[in-house]
């Protein structure tokens, strides 16, 4: 067939507009869903290695006598985290660190108010697992020590982003569904609208794969610049929402918008224009051919 | 080469709650036209001259019997071969059935571009027969802008355009003059004698006693009377 020439009046049939509208309504969700995936996964994977590599040591009365030993508790529980294995860059924090912390909770300057405020001690944890030896150590030098790590945390984050990336898959799985459910009875409809020149053009001897081919053509096209234009319109939303997130992934407040979206949404947000063409392409075969199966 | 053999088609009618109903249309056809052969079809209106030229152009299939077409037996063709075999033959459709939205040219154009020639040769033959059917002057018109007979005539030249080896048409002189007839007569016996198989469905008695050719008699869905096995002896 002629490239130039619309034998079966594709631009009438197809030309209504509501088909690349709803896949750009379609699109936008899509491009939200795959943001907030990887969002998720992206702030899970931060929480884990910051949280789940935390280790926090709290020890009450510090300058009292350690058991069976000359040093303080405090001292006698720093020398054994600075021996166990798994436990790397102890710091104590100091008068003023702790103050910061509870600063939140007992105002200015929590010393003045005579509570007992136990020392902390902060490390990083590379040792596998919960540090229950570790404790039961701490304990044996200084009875009431506690010893945590993020890791109990950074479970039930992982379960959190698990939980928020099976939600955000299905929303994808949906408006895959869903877009090429809109493809098929967009097609159907153009199919009914030009049957005639369908089947006079058929009964000519063009092969199914032509006018197949000519339909998936156009519905490609309009599906591709629906989507585009819904991925167009979800930038700013995610630039926004980025910015509502930023103090949670630790960027700091000078570093460029844009530098705030997970890199690799770069690489898929332009992957929804050609997944929503690939979607509107097989979709339209399908329909087109199922529908030619009745003239053969 | 046409050739049923004990064809039938039968029309599934479901009427609401009753039962689905069948229709005969056309029972235990059988004859058989050579290449290069010439039949008129005649018969009243209902028939079934209409569904014996669509089974031949591959738009029904028979419920029974078997046909074969240009040397083809039409009911083991794969859905590729059948438009193919579609390509190699031209029809008149009573209703024209010519595409709207396209020009008078591009309506005649269609068949030799599915058929890939290209636009040199496409213009040339297109052309040269819009001009011989008297319009050459109407090569942009669009269907609705042009008379029943000249819709007509669109309709001829798009069948004849791709030198087709079976050339199927019915009542095509229907909105023609008797000049128009006679031209159009020319321009199929023209086909005829190059090769081209030739059926043709009419009500006009005056173009069967002016070009004198075998007859297949259709009435009430059967084959009453095939001519050529008179002629043969």
């Amino acid at each position: 067939m002629a490239k130039k020439i619309d034998h079966l009046g594709l631009r009438s049939a197809m030309a209504d507009r509501l088909l690349p509208v709803l896949v750009a309504a379609m699109s936008f969700l899509a491009a939200l869903a795959v943001a907030g995936t990887l969002a998720a996964s992206s702030l899970a994977g931060q929480w884990n290695q910051n949280t789940g590599a935390d280790l926090t040591v709290q020890v009450p009365d510090p300058g009292d006598q350690a058991v069976a030993s000359a040093e303080t508790r405090l001292q006698a529980v720093f020398s054994v985290l600075a021996k166990s294995p798994g436990v790397n860059a102890p710091h104590v924090l100091t008068a003023d660190e702790v103050n910061n912390l509870l600063r939140p909770w007992l105002g200015q300057d929590a010393g003045q108010l005579g509570l007992p405020v136990p020392a902390v001690i902060t490390a990083q944890w590379s040792g596998a697992g919960a540090p229950d030896a570790l404790r039961a150590a701490l304990d044996a030098v200084a009875p009431g020590t506690l010893a945590e790590t993020g890791t109990h945390w950074a479970e039930r984050v992982a379960a959190l982003t698990a939980s928020l990336q099976a939600s955000a898959l299905s929303v994808l799985l949906i408006v895959t569904l869903v877009a090429s459910a809109v493809v098929a009875v967009a097609t159907r409809a153009g199919l009914a609208q030009g049957r005639d020149a369908i089947e006079i053009i058929h009964g000519l001897g063009t092969l199914d794969s032509d006018i197949a081919g000519r339909f998936a053509a156009r519905v490609t096209m309009q599906t591709a610049f629906g989507a585009v234009l819904g991925t167009l319109c979800a930038l700013p939303v995610l630039f926004w929402l980025a910015s509502l997130a930023l103090p949670f992934t630790g960027v700091t407040a000078d570093m460029t918008r844009a530098a705030s979206l997970p890199p690799v949404l770069w690489v898929v947000l332009p992957s929804i224009p050609v997944l929503a063409a690939c979607i509107g392409w097989v979709t339209t075969q399908f329909t087109v051919r199922g529908w030619l199966r009745r003239l053969s | 080469m046409v050739r049923f053999d004990d064809v039938g088609l039968k029309y599934r009618r479901a009427q609401g709650k009753s039962p689905v109903e069948s229709l005969d249309i056309l029972r235990s056809v059988s004859f058989e036209i050579p290449q290069g052969g010439f039949r008129w079809l005649t018969g009243a209106s209902g028939a079934g001259k209409t569904t014996l030229l669509k089974l031949m152009y591959l738009a029904a299939h028979p419920s029974q019997g078997k046909i074969e077409i240009l040397g083809v037996d039409a009911a083991k063709l794969p859905v590729r071969e059948a438009a193919l075999l579609r390509r190699r033959i031209g029809v008149v459709f009573q209703d024209f059935r010519l595409l709207g939205h396209l020009s008078a040219y591009d309506n005649v154009a269609l068949p030799m571009r599915l058929a890939r020639r290209s636009e040199a040769q496409v213009k040339s033959d297109v052309t040269e027969l819009l001009h011989w059917v008297g319009l050459s002057g109407k090569l942009d018109r669009k269907p609705a802008e042009l008379s029943g007979g000249e819709q007509q005539r669109i309709s001829i030249a798009r069948a004849v355009v791709n030198r087709p080896k079976l050339f199927l048409a019915d009542e095509p002189t229907g909105n023609l003059d008797d000049l128009q007839a006679d031209r159009l007569m020319m321009l199929i016996t023209g086909l005829n004698k190059m090769g081209t198989t030739v059926v043709v469905a009419t009500h006009n008695q005056r173009l069967v006693k002016d070009y004198p050719a075998p007859r297949l008699e259709i009435a009430h869905g059967t084959l009453a009377f095939d001519e050529a096995l008179v002629w043969a002896g």
